[in-house]
């Protein structure tokens, strides 16, 4: 069989360089289309859009579950009484420290909204249980309190605050 | 591989050195500890070397023999293509549908993703026609490779197969009517021949448990043909490329390396032919296709004129030659089973058709043949047409059940040379070459050229921003069609498959994100239940689609004297016209895709008084010039002046028809501007990687042939 000989060295070896390189940067960039089509696509981006709620049927002491982008959003109106447990809790004693007034909007703090999804393992905890009086998570047994912060269990961190806003008084707009 | 050295001594021709000794071809060396461990306990290492590295390969070998190699590429490209559209579509019959716009308007690459998906399928059976025809030509199928060219055959087979239930998937008219002919070809298997059908079907006719079996199927069967590939070449790995001489090599002299001569030189084509598969992908992506599968399925009502996709024509004008049933259905797979005999119905020991001079003029009427055929399957079924049909046909079998036989007895073969290296060999492939694409691409345009227009004019051509290459639509005539369709068309048409948000997307009118809530807070739909159950209507918001005027086709038809005015999401690709020869293959280098929104502007200003004679056959139609039959169901629905337009385009009928079927073109293909722009990337590049590929071949060979 045909060899191939060793003259013209340098100038074959730029062009078969320069071929694989071209190459390899048209097959990387075919991984683009093949990746991108697994995110989102446009029209679950635009389902994903703010949620307003009209807080005025939620009545104190009362906890209800809305959807946004398809997670469990909670909207708890809380008492008074879970309001100063929230409040007293020293940071010390939080495994994630974050004050109550963080996590509410100043001037609402009966309104509690919280991303329902234990930061564990993504179950959904269960509202005004467990020895916190705030979450119970039923999967794994990690436990929120009234703040929906972690205070025991093998949960991380506190359940997430989504982005939202007071429209008027008694609206939010989330997302 | 330490195993089977002895295999491999002069594998696969039993070649000779030089000196005579039987030649050992190199074999796989691990070059370090790691490897030598892991090849001792899975030769893996050995058997891809052997396969695509040291597997010795005539050095005479033209480009039509680059063909394997691209029906590879173009296997894994439909594989990968179609598992991740699978991610995306819904097989049920009210879904499909929408999923597939889903995919074409929503998901990111959607259109590209399927775009290659379809346009591949062709791209495949263009190959496996040219690799197909270069056995016959040179003879590859006879001993020892008859094993091998049955092999290719059911891949053939299987490959329609897999191009048929594919077809189906995207639930428009042709693929339910195509579903539909294609199974009632088992109606005609006697006695059982109904329950067969039924059995199919699942079910009394086409329906949902046709669509999602049918789905199944076209997801197994490129893992079954993927593995009847491994024992075609497998099996040509033992019996070795035959080669443009049909002597088979002797010396090492007669062959070279497959890898890196054999590689490059395939690589270097199948750049060129990814060249040919970009322009269609990106620039006249529904060339290939029927502007009636971009109508939903009805059950109801038949396309006039229904015809298979392309590359299944020469079979289909077969069936339609002849007039019994079972007869019919009989030829259409005879003529492909009889493929699997050709090493036994043609009886010459001479391989190659270039030492044959009778059957290499047998051979090209047989090529002319198979084209006519197809051109034939394109037309309706009537006059002399089925004449035309019937001659070619009876001559299909003649020259794979007479002439082949005979020839062989009574040709007297040119002088073989004595080995491949003493061969001097005329360089006419590239001419072949040419001519044969000219003519695939002739049979292509043959699908377009069959939707039965009952003798309407043509429409005249109208020159829109959004043809050729550097296509875009016109922002402003898109926003004063828009401004038409909520005006006029929106009373009856529905707009179902295009949300509010579109209307600010990039690429299409670009109305401001505010200018778009407002248009759809003027809308209303139906509310989430409330607390009682009560469903409410709401404004509509960015994320909903337009609502439909009518709430269901009965309500549309009662209001309009009985006629359904179609949803006009994807109307503009749902509509064309006969182009006729030669312009269709004229098309193809014009990337004419604008049959459609010509045909909607036509009809939109073709009413007119009906001439002496004709009569309208109802007091609900209307004469339209464009119309097939002339009598529509539609009012003229436009008028001058009837629109007022803010930034002083004409108030004519003649200018809202082009606005709104510009903007019924971009909702039909939202990302077109997106496409094009891509289109002129992926060219440019395959072009630049062509041309080095080219040199680098040069360079690799250029010891071979000094």
């Amino acid at each position: 069989m045909t060899t191939m000989s060793s003259d013209g060295h340098s100038r074959r070896d730029f062009l078969f360089i320069a071929t694989g390189t071209v190459a390899a940067v048209g097959g990387a960039a075919t991984l683009v289309p093949l990746v991108a089509q697994m995110n989102p696509d446009a029209s679950t981006i635009a389902a994903g859009a703010p949620i307003e709620v009209d807080l005025t049927p939620i009545t104190e002491g009362q906890a209800i579950k809305v959807f946004w982008r398809g997670k469990p959003i909670y909207i708890s109106h809380r008492t008074k009484k879970e309001i100063e447990e929230a409040q007293k809790v020293s940071l010390a004693d939080l495994p994630d420290p974050q004050t109550d007034a963080q996590r509410v909007k100043k001037g609402h703090d009966q309104w509690l909204v919280l991303v329902g999804i234990c930061t564990h393992l993504g179950c959904i905890p269960i509202a005004h249980q467990g020895d916190y009086d705030g979450f119970f998570c039923p999967c794994h047994g990690s436990q929120y309190d009234t703040s929906g912060r972690i205070r025991r269990g093998p949960a991380p961190l506190n359940l997430a605050v989504p982005p939202y806003e007071f429209v008027s008084d008694s609206k939010i707009k989330i997302g | 591989m330490s195993g089977n050295t002895s295999n491999h001594q002069g594998w696969p021709y039993n070649l000779k050195t030089e000196a005579g000794e039987p030649y050992v071809i190199p074999q796989y060396e691990p070059q370090n500890g790691v490897l030598r461990w892991i090849e001792s306990r899975l030769p893996i290492g050995g058997l891809l070397f052997g396969t695509a590295v040291s597997f010795p390969t005539p050095r005479n070998l033209n480009y039509w023999w680059t063909f394997g190699g691209i029906l590879s590429f173009m296997l894994v490209v439909q594989i990968i293509t179609g598992i991740v559209l699978v991610m995306h579509f819904t097989p049920h019959v009210d879904m499909a549908f929408n999923s597939v716009e889903a995919i074409m308007r929503d998901v990111n690459y959607g259109w590209l993703l399927r775009y290659l998906h379809a346009n591949g399928a062709s791209m495949f059976f263009v190959a496996v026609y040219i690799h197909m025809f270069r056995g016959m030509y040179y003879g590859s199928y006879k001993a020892p490779r008859e094993i091998l060219w049955i092999l290719g055959v059911i891949i053939y087979l299987l490959m329609m197969a897999t191009g048929f239930l594919g077809y189906t998937l995207p639930w428009g008219q042709m693929s339910f009517w195509g579903a539909t002919v294609i199974t009632n070809f088992f109606s005609a298997i006697p006695i059982v021949g109904e329950s067969v059908v039924t059995w199919l079907w699942g079910g009394y006719g086409i329906g949902n448990p046709t669509l999602q079996r049918f789905f199944s199927l076209h997801y197994l069967l490129p893992f079954v043909i993927a593995g009847v590939v491994i024992l075609h070449i497998w099996a040509l790995h033992v019996v070795g490329q035959n080669n443009p001489t049909g002597v088979e090599p002797r010396t090492v002299k007669d062959v070279v390396p497959f890898t890196p001569y054999a590689t490059v030189k395939d690589m270097f084509f199948m750049c060129v032919f990814c060249v040919v598969f970009a322009w269609f992908a990106f620039y006249i992506p529904n060339y290939l296709g029927h502007p009636d599968n971009y109508i939903p399925a009805n059950p109801g009502v038949t396309p006039t004129h229904i015809v298979p996709e392309w590359y299944y024509l020469p079979f289909y004008a077969i069936l339609r030659s002849i007039p019994d049933k079972l007869a019919g259905v009989c030829a259409l797979f005879g003529s492909i089973l009889l493929l699997a005999f050709l090493p036994w119905l043609d009886t010459s020991k001479v391989k190659s058709a270039t030492y044959r001079p009778l059957y290499r003029q047998f051979f090209w009427i047989f090529v002319a043949t198979c084209f006519v055929l197809g051109w034939l399957g394109s037309k309706p079924a009537e006059g002399g047409y089925v004449l035309a049909s019937r001659v070619l046909t009876a001559w299909y079998f003649i020259h794979l059940l007479v002439v082949l036989p005979i020839l062989g007895f009574v040709e007297t073969p040119k002088a073989l040379p004595n080995s491949i290296s003493e061969s001097v060999l005329k360089k006419g492939s590239v001419a072949a070459l040419v001519a044969l694409v000219i003519g695939l691409a002739a049979t292509f345009g043959m699908t377009n050229s069959a939707s039965a227009q009952d003798h309407a004019p043509n429409p005249p051509a109208v020159k829109w921003s959004f043809s050729g290459p550097f296509g875009k639509y016109d922002r402003g005539q898109l926003q004063r069609g828009f401004k038409v369709y909520r005006e006029v068309c929106q009373a009856c048409h529905s707009l179902s498959l295009v949300s509010f948000r579109n209307l600010a997307e990039k690429g299409g009118p670009e109305f401001s994100i505010a200018q778009a809530e407002a248009v759809a807070a003027e809308y209303k739909v139906k509310a989430e239940p409330d607390d009682n159950g009560d469903v409410n209507d709401r404004p509509a918001r960015l994320a909903d689609r337009f609502p439909a005027p009518f709430a269901n086709e009965q309500a549309a038809r009662a209001s309009n004297g009985g006629a359904y005015p179609p949803d006009m999401s994807v109307l503009a690709k749902a509509r064309g016209y006969e182009r006729g020869f030669p312009l269709f293959i004229a098309d193809i280098f014009t990337q004419y895709q604008e049959g459609g929104p010509d045909y909607l502007v036509a009809v939109l200003t073709g009413y007119e008084n009906p001439p002496a004679g004709f009569k309208l056959p109802s007091a609900s139609s209307f004469y339209n010039k464009y119309f097939p039959g002339h009598a529509i169901g539609m009012p003229k629905p436009l008028s001058d002046g009837q629109v007022e337009y803010g930034d002083g385009a004409p108030a004519t009928v003649d200018q809202y028809s082009k606005d709104v079927t510009a903007f019924l073109m971009w909702a039909a293909e939202p990302h077109l501007e997106a496409r094009k722009r891509l289109g002129l990337q992926v060219l440019a590049f395959l072009i630049i990687l062509s041309g080095l590929l080219y040199f680098t071949k040069k360079k690799v060979w250029n010891d071979v042939h000094a």
